[in-house]
C-alpha cells in the first residue's frame, strides 16, 4: 500500500493547499444532501403508524447522534496519531473537532428531549440512549476544558489526546453499563427506532441526512483547521505569502 | 524491578504517615456527605435504606476524587516527578506503586469506614459483605482513573474542579455496577455478576491506566 | 407528498410545535457552527492587516 498521502499530511502547507479543494466539495455535498434529505423527510416521507408526524425528528436526531459518537472516535484516532507520529495536523484536528462534536451531542440531546415529549409524555426520561448521550456531552466538555486550561499549545494537544484515548476506551464500557442499568430499572421501554422494519421511503432520506451531516462535519472541521494552521504557522514564509494574498482580497 | 516497586511503596507510606491530616480529610468528608443526606431527605428508615447503596457510592466517589487532587502535587513541586520521568525505571511501574500506596492508605480506610456509615443509614447487616467486596473491587478503579486526571492537571494552578470535570463521567460504570451490586443484595438477589464485572474492570484499569498516567505525567512535567 | 395542503404540512398532525422547534433549533446550531469559524477567520485577517499596517508605519 502506498503511504505517501499519510506522510504528506505531516506538512501543514500541503494540507492547506489541498484542503481548499476538499472544502469546496464537502460544502456543496453537505448543502445538497441536507437540503434534499430535509425536504424529503419533512414533506414526502410517510408518517409513522404509531408516532404520527413527530417521528420526522429522527432525520436530525439520528444523524446528530451518529456524528457525535464518531466525532469522539475520530478525536481518539487523531490523538493516537498525534502521540505516536507527533503529527501537528492531528493535534489541530483533535482540538478543532471537540466543539463541533459537543454541538452535535447537544443537538442529539435536544431533539431527543423534544421528541420524547409527544412519545413518552415527558421532556426527559432516563432512557439508556439519552443518558449515554448526556455522559458523552460531559466527556466533550472535559476535553474542551482541559485544552483551554493548559496554556502551552503542544502540551495542551498531548493532554487532550491522552484524555480522548482514555475516554474512547471508556465509552463502550459506559454504554454497556448504562444499557444494563436501564434494563434493570425500567423494563420494556418503548423502542423508538426499529431499523429493520423501516420502509425504504423512510430510511432513504435518513441515509441522505446522515451522509449530509458527515459532509457538514468535514467541511466545518476543515474550515476551523485551516484557520488554526494559519495561526500556528504564522512565522513560516508560505503563510506570510498566503496572508498577503488573503489581505489583498479583503481590501 | 520489583525492588523499586517496594522501595517506592515504603517511601510513599512514610510520607503519608507524616501527614495524617491529609489522610483523614477524605474520610471525614465521606462521613459528612453521608450525614447530609438524612438531613436533606428526611429521617425515614425505609427511604434511607432504599437510597443507601446510591448514597454510599456517590459519597465514596467524591471522597476518592477529593483525595486525588493532591496525589502528584507535592512530588511535582519538589521536582521528584522530573526525577521519575528521567529515571531508567519504567514510569508506569513507578506510578502504579504511587497509586497503590495512595489506595492502601486512603481507599482501604474508606472501605473500612463504609460499613459503619451504611449501618447508620439502615442497611441490613446481611448486605455488609457485598458492600465491602464491591468497595474493595471498585475503589482501586476510582483511584487509578482519577490518577490519570490528576496527572494531566498537576501543572495547573486550579486543577481541582477541572479534575472533577474530567474524571467524574469516567466513573459512571463503577458507580452503576457498585451500587447495582448493593441494590441486588438489598433485594435478596445474588450480586455475584456485578462483582465479577467490577473485578474485571479492576484488572483492566490496573493493566491500562498506568500507561495513561505515565503519559500524562510526562506531558505535565515537560510543560 | 404525504400532506394534502400546506396548512396540514405546518400542523404536522398536532405535532407541529415539536417537529418545527426541533428542526429550527438544529438549523440554528448548524448555522452557528458554520458562522463562528468564518467570523473568527475574518477577525483574524483584520487583526493581521492592522498589525502589518502598524509595523509598516514604524
Amino acid at each position: 500500500m502506498n503511504w505517501t498521502w499519510f506522510h504528506k499530511l505531516g506538512s501543514p502547507k500541503w494540507f492547506y493547499e489541498i484542503s481548499s479543494l476538499w472544502l469546496r466539495g464537502l460544502s456543496v455535498a453537505a448543502i445538497l444532501l441536507i437540503l434534499v434529505g430535509t425536504v424529503w423527510g419533512l414533506a414526502f416521507a410517510p408518517p409513522d403508524y404509531q408516532q404520527g408526524n413527530s417521528f420526522r425528528i429522527i432525520y436530525i436526531h439520528v444523524p446528530a447522534a451518529f456524528l457525535a459518537q464518531s466525532c469522539y472516535l475520530m478525536m481518539a484516532v487523531a490523538g493516537l496519531v498525534g502521540l505516536v507520529w507527533k503529527m501537528k495536523l492531528a493535534d489541530v484536528a483533535l482540538q478543532q473537532a471537540a466543539p463541533i462534536g459537543a454541538w452535535m451531542t447537544f443537538i442529539a440531546l435536544l431533539t431527543g428531549a423534544v421528541w420524547g415529549k409527544p412519545t413518552w409524555g415527558a421532556w426527559w426520561v432516563w432512557d439508556a440512549r439519552l443518558t449515554s448521550m448526556l455522559i458523552l456531552l460531559f466527556l466533550y466538555f472535559g476535553v474542551i476544558a482541559l485544552g483551554q486550561a493548559i496554556t502551552n499549545r503542544d502540551s495542551a494537544a498531548k493532554a487532550c489526546a491522552v484524555l480522548a484515548l482514555v475516554g474512547a476506551v471508556n465509552i463502550p464500557i459506559i454504554k454497556y453499563s448504562v444499557d444494563w442499568w436501564n434494563t434493570l430499572h425500567q423494563p420494556a421501554t418503548f423502542t423508538v427506532t426499529g431499523k429493520a422494519s423501516m420502509a425504504p421511503e423512510m430510511w432513504l432520506p435518513l441515509l441522505l441526512m446522515v451522509l449530509g451531516f458527515y459532509c457538514f462535519f468535514g467541511a466545518v472541521l476543515l474550515l476551523r483547521m485551516r484557520l488554526e494552521v494559519l495561526r500556528r504557522e504564522a512565522r513560516t514564509s508560505w503563510v506570510k505569502a498566503e496572508m498577503s494574498r488573503l489581505l489583498e482580497k479583503v481590501r | 524491578m520489583s525492588n523499586v516497586f517496594t522501595l517506592l511503596l515504603k517511601r510513599e507510606a512514610r510520607l503519608l504517615c507524616r501527614r495524617p491530616a491529609e489522610l483523614a480529610n477524605p474520610l471525614v468528608f465521606f462521613a459528612i456527605v453521608i450525614a447530609l443526606f438524612p438531613l436533606a431527605v428526611g429521617p425515614e428508615t425505609q427511604l434511607l435504606q432504599t437510597l443507601s447503596p446510591g448514597l454510599i457510592w456517590v459519597a465514596a466517589l467524591l471522597a476518592v476524587l477529593l483525595s486525588l487532587d493532591g496525589l502528584f502535587r507535592s512530588d511535582f513541586e519538589d521536582g521528584s516527578l522530573e526525577q521519575w520521568v528521567v529515571s531508567p525505571h519504567p514510569l508506569p511501574l513507578l506510578v502504579l506503586a504511587k497509586v497503590c500506596a495512595h489506595w492502601l492508605f486512603s481507599g482501604l480506610a474508606l472501605v473500612l469506614l463504609a460499613p459503619l456509615l451504611a449501618l447508620m443509614l439502615g442497611l441490613p447487616g446481611r448486605c455488609v459483605p457485598v458492600l465491602l467486596l464491591s468497595l474493595l473491587l471498585g475503589t482501586p478503579i476510582l483511584s487509578l482513573l482519577g490518577a490519570v486526571g490528576a496527572a494531566l492537571t498537576v501543572g495547573l494552578k486550579r486543577g481541582g474542579l477541572l479534575l472533577a470535570l474530567l474524571i467524574l463521567p469516567l466513573y459512571i460504570p463503577v458507580l452503576i455496577l457498585g451500587s447495582g451490586a448493593m441494590q441486588a443484595a438489598l433485594q435478596g438477589l445474588p450480586a455475584v455478576g456485578q462483582l465479577f464485572w467490577l473485578g474485571s474492570l479492576t484488572a483492566l484499569a490496573v493493566t491500562l491506566t498506568p500507561f495513561a498516567i505515565a503519559a500524562g505525567l510526562t506531558i505535565s512535567v515537560g510543560e | 407528498m404525504s400532506f394534502a395542503s400546506f396548512s396540514e404540512f405546518l400542523a404536522m398532525g398536532s405535532h407541529g410545535p415539536y417537529v418545527w422547534s426541533a428542526y429550527g433549533i438544529s438549523f440554528l446550531v448548524v448555522l452557528l457552527n458554520v458562522a463562528l469559524p468564518l467570523l473568527a477567520r475574518r477577525r483574524y485577517l483584520q487583526e493581521e492587516a492592522r498589525r502589518l499596517r502598524r509595523e509598516g508605519a514604524q
